[in-house]
């Protein structure tokens, strides 16, 4: 897909994203909103996926460490056609196969296993790689996690054993908004120098515009053509990314938008595009 | 007299079973925590090291990983000590593994007592309680080094995770190489019908001992080798129950929220008599030889002949 058709794409799933959450009345679009463009341009420019056959045995494998974020995920797998599209308005309601966060025991096509327990993804990833290294199979993995999420031990854990078994199969994706729940990641626990500690631990480190599409086309490729290394996209985002009253803002990290402000938030989006 | 075919550590059972599984079958994976050797898993990784990994002291991540392998196919079995094959990553066994129904089976070595020396941090005595609770697990935990071979390959085979309580004591083969093996399926070990003595693991051999000195004094037991905790065979639970109207369970392991209690739970329920626990009352062990510690903590055979004659004393 060319850029210009990303942007278009990355400005659809956003209002998903905004309709979503306006009628499940809860849920994450500070963090749903910073990582859509890492997650669109991976999808429709990266990742072997077909929406058609999504077991199929050669596709690559997405993790959403950072669960609560599953909004982008679901509105991605509905502009794949993987799923209807009606379905989204189920989110978070009883019975519905979008959870408030991924549940492989739904049957939802498109979600492999089930996150949410921040700082669980990244050994996951470690895991298929490491199999299908063993497998001699050309599968790549990706694991998109949060920087708060960084504060986990179990992500070192992880990143110590990635590099030890050179799994240069594993993309992480670290979406660097710099807020958590309880404010500036800075002040809660820093986790900076974020890159320099992935080099540390042994890993090919690109340090990118989490919104910056060319940049972040370019760096997935770059990773697919790095040998013996995982690789990791330390992306800088903004939290609430292309909502004016939601850039930046803690408190957007687990609040559903009202009604009006869903309509002016995508007046804002529609207006970004024209 | 109780028959005994022999003495070993059910860790070796555990082992076996892996390198025969792995010769079979491609999609056996098996990974270590810098426990391979002690917790018998080292036959394996000689036998088949494109299949073996060590991920070193990180239980969590070696949990996490065992849940991406089976994702890509394989049959992961994960072994070290049961306290940090349990304990250390029971939220990646619960969120990521049981609650995504993923194909991986953990080894808990190292489990009770039995453990010795090492003290209390080393002695697993709460992996029943913590692991039955978790939706979808399937728990085993056999009662001697031959039944541990069979539970690891019935475990392979079956969909879904399962978690295998065994030890490193060598102690006494009771069953025989030709006891059928099924999931969920309890075996009587010896009929009765005064008292039904059910026991799990290590206990077993503990209960039929019991079972001995009781008969000289008159009581005749029927003793039932549960190996499955869950599901529990709730069908042998309920006719040893209306058979013999007194139950005394025994385990090695805390009688809050283990076996005893998942026994209890079928017995008032369906067919509620008397029932005696033995077990660790509610406390930590500590270093010492296996046999001095459980006699200390009241897991020997004289125990249960107490804890039977109290039983007695309330049947009706």
């Amino acid at each position: 897909m060319e850029l210009g058709d990303l942007k278009i794409m990355s400005a659809s799933v956003r209002k998903d994203i905004l309709k979503m959450l306006e009628l499940a009345g809860s849920g994450h679009p500070g963090g749903s909103l910073s990582s859509v463009e890492l997650v669109v341009d991976l999808y429709f420019n990266h990742m072997r996926f077909d929406p058609k056959n999504t077991k199929d045995k050669n596709r690559d494998y997405f993790i959403l460490s950072k669960g609560h974020v599953c909004p982008v995920l679901y509105s991605v797998l509905a502009q794949l056609e993987c799923i209807n599209g009606d379905e989204l308005c189920t989110l978070r309601q009883a019975g519905s196969r979008l959870q408030g966060h991924p549940a492989a025991d739904k049957g939802l096509p498109g979600v492999e296993v089930s996150t949410g327990s921040l700082g669980y993804g990244l050994s996951i990833g470690v895991g298929v790689a490491k199999a299908m290294k063993t497998l001699k199979q050309k599968n790549r993995v990706y694991v998109l996690m949060g920087d708060g999420e960084q504060q986990e031990g179990t992500i070192w854990e992880a990143a110590m054993a990635a590099s030890h078994f050179k799994l240069d199969n594993l993309c992480a994706i670290v979406d660097c908004n710099g807020l958590q729940i309880d404010g500036n990641v800075s002040d809660v626990l820093n986790i900076e120098p974020i890159a320099d500690k992935y080099k540390a631990f042994g890993w090919n480190v690109i340090s990118l515009d989490g919104h910056d599409l060319a940049q972040i086309d370019k760096a997935y490729s770059d990773a697919k053509l790095k040998k013996d290394k995982p690789t990791v996209l330390i992306a800088k985002t903004v939290k609430g990314k292309g909502v004016s009253f939601m850039e930046n803002i803690a408190d957007w990290h687990g609040k559903a938008p009202s009604k009006e402000q869903m309509l002016q938030a995508i007046s804002e989006i529609d207006a970004s595009i024209k | 007299m109780v028959k005994v075919y022999g003495n070993k550590a059910t860790r070796f059972g555990f082992g076996e079973a892996l390198v025969e599984l792995g010769k079979k079958d491609e999609k056996i994976f098996v990974l270590g925590a810098d426990t391979v050797s002690s917790v018998a898993i080292n036959g394996f990784q000689k036998s088949f090291p494109e299949r073996f990994a060590n991920v070193g002291i990180a239980e969590s991540n070696m949990l996490g990983m065992a849940s991406g392998l089976a994702l890509a196919g394989f049959v992961p079995f994960v072994a070290t000590y049961g306290v940090f094959a349990s304990g250390r990553p029971w939220e990646q066994i619960r969120t990521t593994i049981c609650y995504s129904n993923l194909n991986v089976k953990i080894g808990g070595s190292h489990s009770g007592l039995m453990v010795g020396p090492d003290g209390a941090t080393h002695q697993a005595l709460e992996e029943i309680a913590i692991m039955r609770c978790l939706p979808k697990m399937t728990l085993l935990s056999p009662c001697d080094a031959i039944e541990t071979k069979k539970a690891t390959m019935a475990a392979a085979y079956f969909n879904g995770p399962v978690y295998i309580r065994y030890g490193r004591e060598n102690i006494p083969v009771i069953t025989e190489e030709t006891a059928p093996f099924e999931i969920g399926k309890a075996q009587i070990m010896k009929e009765g019908q005064d008292v039904c003595i059910m026991a799990t693991g290590t206990m077993v051999y503990e209960s039929l001992m019991s079972a001995e000195i009781l008969e000289k004094e008159g009581i005749n037991a029927k003793v039932i080798n549960i190996h499955t905790i869950k599901p529990i065979d709730e069908k042998a639970i309920i006719d040893a129950a209306k058979e013999c109207g007194a139950i005394v369970t025994a385990e090695e392991h805390q009688i809050f929220g283990g076996f005893g209690s998942a026994v209890a739970e079928v017995v008032v329920k369906n067919m509620p008599v008397p029932m005696e626990f033995i077990g660790m009352k509610d406390s930590f062990g500590e270093s010492g030889k296996p046999s001095e510690l459980m006699a200390k903590f009241g897991l020997k055979d004289v125990n249960i002949v107490n804890a039977v004659k109290k039983v007695l004393s309330r049947k009706s």
